[in-house]
């Protein structure tokens, strides 16, 4: 294939330039000691020192964290059977609405989703009283999201999976449900597990649903972040956003060196299979 | 024999995967824009929850059916609806464009790399996406303020002499959005650009094409399904977009999921926020469908 002509190289490495000069200006910011965020008054780390300190901030980072893992896990769960359903079974009722579902939450705006689901949790309590708003509604909000996004990425892998391996397994004597449990799902698994880091980012991320759903009482980190960002720039900030950047990038890492890996292997099962 | 409604349904091993997600996401994504409707029909109140009751007992045990379209008269009538809506739009369509002039090179560029390279600069494309979208707009933010590192490298090198005014107006909502959705953009381009026959090329050059003509003739229309999805993932959550105008915008930059938002957090106003909700998604549905068109076309394909 022809390399691309020098003036788009051009244009990807500045766009990639222009995409990560805003992360690195505000690591490089949560390092200075100076309290006025324009001024460089040497290195420092007391910045990240003092978030440790932050009641508030610590509390609302837990929450955010419990609400990952739980909606993460729960949404990995739903979104590879979404994803076996459409994969595996090409005909049944409700397919045409199961593929809106899991495809609608990725364009649809957060400030409807949200709304709406809230007005769902509204009425729910006053008919049935449950869910309570705070950490199970911010979950299901967040399970809803999520599964889309497992569904996406799960659906990838299972339909390049190949199904020559699962039928050999049935013609051993398998049924198709532990065919597809010890052929089939060990293939997807890095797909599953990549996916499952996903969505605990994009949980511990979002704010407008969040912060709809949630109700009084709870406070997830986006929310604190939004209060005290909507001030305006400031070091702790910073150092905060730094962190957090810092760690979502490595799941995000992660995620993909599994990915990678899973492939590799899976591709040299298959050359010494073949050979 | 009981006939056969009668008889418990049989849930084969199929409906045990079908239901669970179908179920949830019928009852957690789609009835919530069930109530959304029916409290856009009502009035605010000054009780929990703060809206009207659609059908009330009356005194004289007469149903009493308290529907009404006013919220949705009240959004034609009042002009901050109209006004953020086509702001919002407006916003969107030239982020959109912006994006793709910057996406279209971007995306031709990792095609065309070797294969080895392509995995990796994907990642750095889709590494900042994944990284907390409301920190990246904070980033931002230390970019572009007015005692900012774009100010100060800019008046370091002479080339202004004022700083530039760029926080808190439209300039900076479209650094914003073009900043956050850019990645949208590349990867369906991408799909495309990378699925494409390289020998229709190397026969229009045989054929005496030059490279130019034959991108405009070739790879250009052919790109047209991965313009259009990267397009709507761009344009459909920059219309609603919350937490770039209100961070990055000025008083002056009223999109339509700020209005949503005001109008829910600040005015309380339950039901008119819903009818906001429900005027935004029937003006969404058509886009949605294009996409959802192509979508499908290009996951036969």
């Amino acid at each position: 294939m022809r390399r691309a002509p020098t003036g788009v190289l051009t244009v990807l490495l500045v766009g990639i330039a222009i995409l990560y000069l805003p992360i690195l200006v505000l690591i490089g910011y949560s390092f200075n000691a100076s309290p006025l965020v324009n001024i460089w008054g040497g290195f420092s780390t007391a910045w990240y020192g003092r978030l440790l300190h932050d009641s508030e901030l610590l509390s609302a980072a837990l929450l955010s964290l419990e609400v990952g893992v739980a909606a993460s896990t729960c949404a990995v769960i739903l979104g590879t059977l979404a994803a076996t359903a459409l994969v595996r079974f090409r005909y049944f009722h409700g397919r045409l609405l199961l593929t809106g579902m899991v495809n609608a939450p990725l364009v649809m705006p957060e400030v409807i989703t949200g709304i709406t689901q809230l007005l769902l949790f509204v009425s729910m309590v006053h008919l049935f009283s449950w869910p309570h708003r705070g950490f199970t509604t911010i979950v299901i909000s967040h399970v809803t999201f999520c599964t889309a996004y497992v569904t996406v990425t799960v659906q990838a892998r299972l339909m390049s999976a190949d199904r020559s391996l699962e039928e050999a397994a049935m013609d051993l004597g398998a049924s198709p449900a532990r065919a597809f449990l010890e052929v089939t799902l060990p293939i997807i698994a890095p797909a599953i597990i990549s996916s499952w880091l996903l969505c605990f980012t994009l949980s511990l991320d979002d704010l407008v649903i969040s912060s709809f759903v949630a109700g009084p009482g709870a406070s997830t980190l986006p929310m604190v972040i939004y209060a005290k960002v909507k001030l305006g720039v400031s070091p702790d900030v910073n150092a905060l956003a730094s962190l957090i950047v810092c760690a979502l990038g490595l799941c995000i890492i992660g995620a993909r060196w599994l990915m990678v890996r899973g492939e590799r292997r899976r591709a040299l099962d298959a050359r010494l299979a073949a050979g | 024999m009981k006939p056969a409604w009668m008889q418990p349904p049989r849930l084969s091993g199929r409906w045990l995967i079908i239901l669970p997600p179908l179920v949830f996401l019928a009852i957690f994504f789609l009835i919530p824009f069930a109530f959304a409707f029916k409290i856009s029909l009502a009035q605010t109140a000054a009780h929990v929850p703060p809206y009207t009751d659609l059908i009330t007992l009356t005194p004289d045990h007469h149903l009493h059916l308290g529907a009404s379209l006013d919220n949705y008269r009240f959004l034609f009538t009042d002009d901050v609806y109209g006004v953020a809506y086509l702001y919002s739009l407006r916003t969107a369509l030239f982020s959109t464009l912006i994006c793709l002039l910057i996406g279209y090179p971007m995306a031709y560029a990792i095609a065309r790399s070797p294969k080895s390279a392509q995995g990796v600069l994907l990642l750095v494309i889709m590494l900042p996406f994944w990284t907390s979208f409301l920190l990246r707009v904070y980033a931002l933010e230390n970019i572009i303020r007015d005692n900012g590192f774009l100010n100060t490298a800019l008046l370091h090198l002479g080339l202004i002499s004022h700083p530039l005014r760029i926080m808190r107006t439209s300039v900076a909502v479209y650094l914003g959005i073009i900043y956050s959705y850019l990645p949208f953009m590349v990867l369906p381009l991408f799909a495309t650009l990378e699925k494409l026959d390289p020998t229709l090329l190397e026969a229009a050059t045989d054929l005496g094409s030059t490279p130019r003509r034959a991108f405009l003739d070739i790879t250009l229309p052919l790109s047209i399904p991965g313009v259009i999805a990267g397009s709507m993932l761009v344009f459909i959550p920059a219309v609603g977009e919350f937490v770039i105008p209100s961070l990055l915008g000025g008083a002056n930059t009223l999109m339509i999921g700020r209005v949503l938002w005001d109008e829910f957090f600040s005015n309380h106003d339950w039901p008119v926020a819903s009818a906001v909700a429900i005027a935004f998604l029937l003006f969404l549905v058509g886009p949605i469908a294009i996409y959802q068109h192509y979508n499908v076309r290009q996951m036969e394909s």
